[in-house]
């Protein structure tokens, strides 16, 4: 049990010694959308890659200018080596292509009169390019096809997932699920039970079912539906199986996730949900990285004390002092905002204190290039003291 | 006079983080002054809008969350998606015991989750539904609809529902309901405005989403910057930070004065050092204030609120969005 002592105190995710850890194999990032994940990633596949890891970077919605900054200047689906990297590993980093993906995927498990067919149905196009859920699908196949590569080839031995910017953080593991369970569900069973049984098994229900289907959707959308399903039968069990064994990758000791939050409320609210579903799934949970906390570099001169201070100035010697008194304001704004994100920080950690932490100091601008990554990977290894 | 009295359905987008759901409660607020009937809508299902009027979870119903000043009214409604098929279904089709069929064989998932596009047709459809919807009085029912929509980075292809449909449904129902939809959001009645903070990334999808949008002609609004910061310092103690000639030593007549202990240079120092990086921001701000303006859409502003948002924090953004005319 945490002793009392410890019970303040946060313990420090020690970022060096995961990437260093040779049975590191996978690190996913997650977290809600505009918190800094799909850079994190980059810094510590950078990291690893500079202390010796050959590391690959699975990379979903890149901002335009950190795709400059990792050399993806086209989204072609493959692993292209990073420039401008030091030491002695080396970093390729991708962009992923869900519809590419899911077309290859189709390839290479149908016949080719099959694949065609497939390729060409209308709900087949759509499904592919606009599904909500597809994006992570296709992100967890493209973890699964790296690992696959890397155990065979010896290619890479650290592979680094950013996740997609979903509604929910939670979806990158539910979707898939969810999909392949829609596919081979009981809905799309009975689509296709005329061709396969004897009419028997269709109850009257389902003739009233597809007949209002048809009236809100137009007949020809589930011609389509059911055209495409029957090609993609066979590929059903094989899709199943796949997504199957990409979550129980997940789940293995070889496989870090770290959780990226910002010190707001509805950041560290997302990164809570994930941290308690991993727990429930049994997925290993290596820390949380907690993005743009903002610098405070007099921690003992309180917001209050200074703002007081300013106040005074003001007050006793008008136009005397303006350059200490407009100094000591934005000091006393600095520090309530940070008091306000410690405090938020620290409700986190009082309800997982078993989860460590590492906080980010906000840079002043964007990270659009390699050293700038570097230098956020500096940041997460050496951290602020957290606690 | 508001900017925008032609507009009854504004949606309101932004990147992650930056506030697009407060923007929406606010303009909600403000829109309501003086006796307004707004419904403040969500789709997202994170129950962003109940956390934010301190309430329980909303139901699929339009629930009063807030008055405005002068009698006015905001209600809020969360549109679950699967709700609002089966909704759907029975206003235009009553289908009774065929509807609950759909759910025992799986259909309201399919429908919902996975038939593309089906789901933003659904979400929109219920917006467009209330905005259309007219009281016994042949008025309209809500003065307003404020909708707190998905993010930039989503926001054309969810609005843009029509070529989502189209690859599936060529004719039928589901089309003449997508089409009639896209006719209420390119007509005048709709805005699209943009929430941004002054920072690279959410600017640069601010851009990105005027352009996106324009392209599918659909109505651009206005921009809302949220969280905006004065600086505390004046102009000449900004100049001697930003080129480096405030020296240490000169604040400690100051510091001394107010009975501050400065330890050596110490404090002072990293005073000024704060004050740079403090300074240093600010340029990029006005930079990007510079880029903001020259989108070619009304400038909103929102103080920043160092606290935190509540209720009482909501009423004072609805203010300034009515002494900017956004309302």
């Amino acid at each position: 049990m945490t002793s009392t002592r410890a019970r303040g105190r946060t313990r420090r995710f020690d970022v060096d010694a995961l990437l260093d850890d040779p049975a590191t194999r996978i690190l996913v990032c997650c977290g809600s959308g505009g918190v800094g994940k799909t850079t994190t990633a980059a810094a510590l596949g950078l990291r690893a890659a500079e202390r010796g890891r050959s590391v690959v970077v699975l990379t979903i919605d890149p901002a335009r200018r950190l795709a400059q900054a990792l050399g993806l200047r086209e989204l072609d689906n493959t692993p292209r080596p990073v420039d401008g990297t030091g030491g002695s590993g080396d970093l390729d980093a991708m962009m992923l292509d869900m519809k590419r993906t899911f077309d290859e995927v189709v390839e290479q498990h149908a016949s080719p009169d099959k694949a065609r067919q497939i390729l060409d149905n209308p709900f087949y196009q759509a499904l592919s390019s606009s599904f909500a859920g597809t994006q992570e699908y296709m992100a967890m196949e493209k973890l699964g096809q790296l690992h696959a590569q890397a155990e065979s080839s010896g290619s890479w031995d650290l592979i680094v997932v950013d996740t997609p910017p979903s509604r929910s953080a939670l979806d990158f593991l539910d979707a898939p699920e969810h999909l392949s369970s829609l596919l081979d569900g009981r809905f799309i069973r009975l689509l296709l039970a005329p061709a396969r049984g004897p009419a028997r098994l269709l109850s009257a229900g389902f003739g009233a079912v597809t007949a209002a289907l048809n009236k809100v959707l137009g007949a020809q959308v589930l011609t389509d539906v059911k055209t495409f399903v029957a090609a993609f039968d066979t590929l059903f069990g094989g899709f199943r199986q796949r997504a199957e064994h990409t979550y129980a990758l997940l789940q293995e000791s070889g496989t870090a996730f770290v959780v990226v939050a910002t010190p707001e409320p509805d950041a560290l609210r997302e990164a809570t949900y994930f941290v308690e579903r991993l727990r429930a799934d049994r997925m290993p949970l290596a820390g949380l990285v907690v993005n743009r906390v903002q610098p405070d570099p007099l921690p003992k001169l309180g917001a209050w004390l200074a703002e007081e201070a300013a106040l005074r100035l003001a007050e006793h010697h008008p136009g005397e002092h303006d350059a200490a008194a407009g100094l000591l304001r934005v000091h006393a704004e600095r520090a309530r905002i940070r008091h306000r994100q410690d405090r938020l920080r620290r409700g986190f950690t009082a309800a997982h204190p078993q989860v460590p932490c590492v906080e980010v100091l906000s840079l002043p601008g964007d990270v659009h290039d390699v050293a700038g990554l570097r230098r956020v990977g500096t940041l997460l290894s050496t951290g602020l003291a957290a606690g | 006079m508001s900017d925008w009295r032609r507009v009854r359905l504004h949606v309101v987008t932004g990147k992650g983080g930056t506030g697009k759901t407060t923007v929406a409660a606010a303009l909600a607020l403000a829109l309501a002054r003086d006796g307004g009937r707004v419904l403040l809508c969500e789709v997202e299902g994170r129950q962003g809008l109940a956390r934010l009027f301190d309430t329980g979870p909303l139901p699929y119903e339009e629930t009063p969350v807030a008055v405005a000043p002068g009698d006015g009214d905001v209600l809020a409604l969360a549109i679950d998606v699967e709700a609002a098929l089966m909704e759907y279904l029975q206003m235009y089709y009553r289908l009774g015991r065929a509807g609950r069929a759909l759910d025992r064989f799986g259909v309201i998932d399919f429908a919902t989750t996975i038939a593309p596009g089906v789901r933003d047709v659904l979400l929109t459809g219920k917006v467009f539904e209330a905005v259309r919807r007219r009281g016994a009085d042949g008025e309209p029912v809500y003065d307003a609809i404020v909708l707190d929509a998905p993010p930039t980075g989503r926001i054309t292809r969810f609005l843009n529902v029509n070529t989502e449909v189209a690859g599936l449904a060529k004719v039928g129902p589901i089309r003449r309901q997508a089409d009639a939809i896209m006719r209420l959001l390119r007509s005048r009645g709709t805005a699209v405005h943009l929430v941004t903070v002054l920072e690279d990334m959410p600017v640069q999808e601010t851009t990105d989403a005027i352009t996106d949008l324009t392209a599918v002609r659909l109505p651009v609004g206005g921009i809302v910057v949220n969280q905006v910061r004065d600086s505390p310092l004046d102009p000449t103690t900004r100049k001697s930070v930003t080129e480096g000639t405030l020296a240490p030593r000169e604040l400690l007549p100051g510091l001394a004065a107010t009975g501050l202990e400065p330890h050596g240079e110490t404090v002072p120092a990293a005073l000024i050092s704060a004050a740079e990086e403090h300074v240093e921001r600010l340029e990029r701000e006005e930079q990007l204030t510079g880029e903001v303006e020259g989108l070619g859409q009304p400038v909103y502003r929102l103080p920043h609120a160092t606290e935190g948002i509540d209720l009482g924090a909501l009423y004072e953004l609805a203010d300034a969005l009515c002494e900017q005319q956004m309302a």
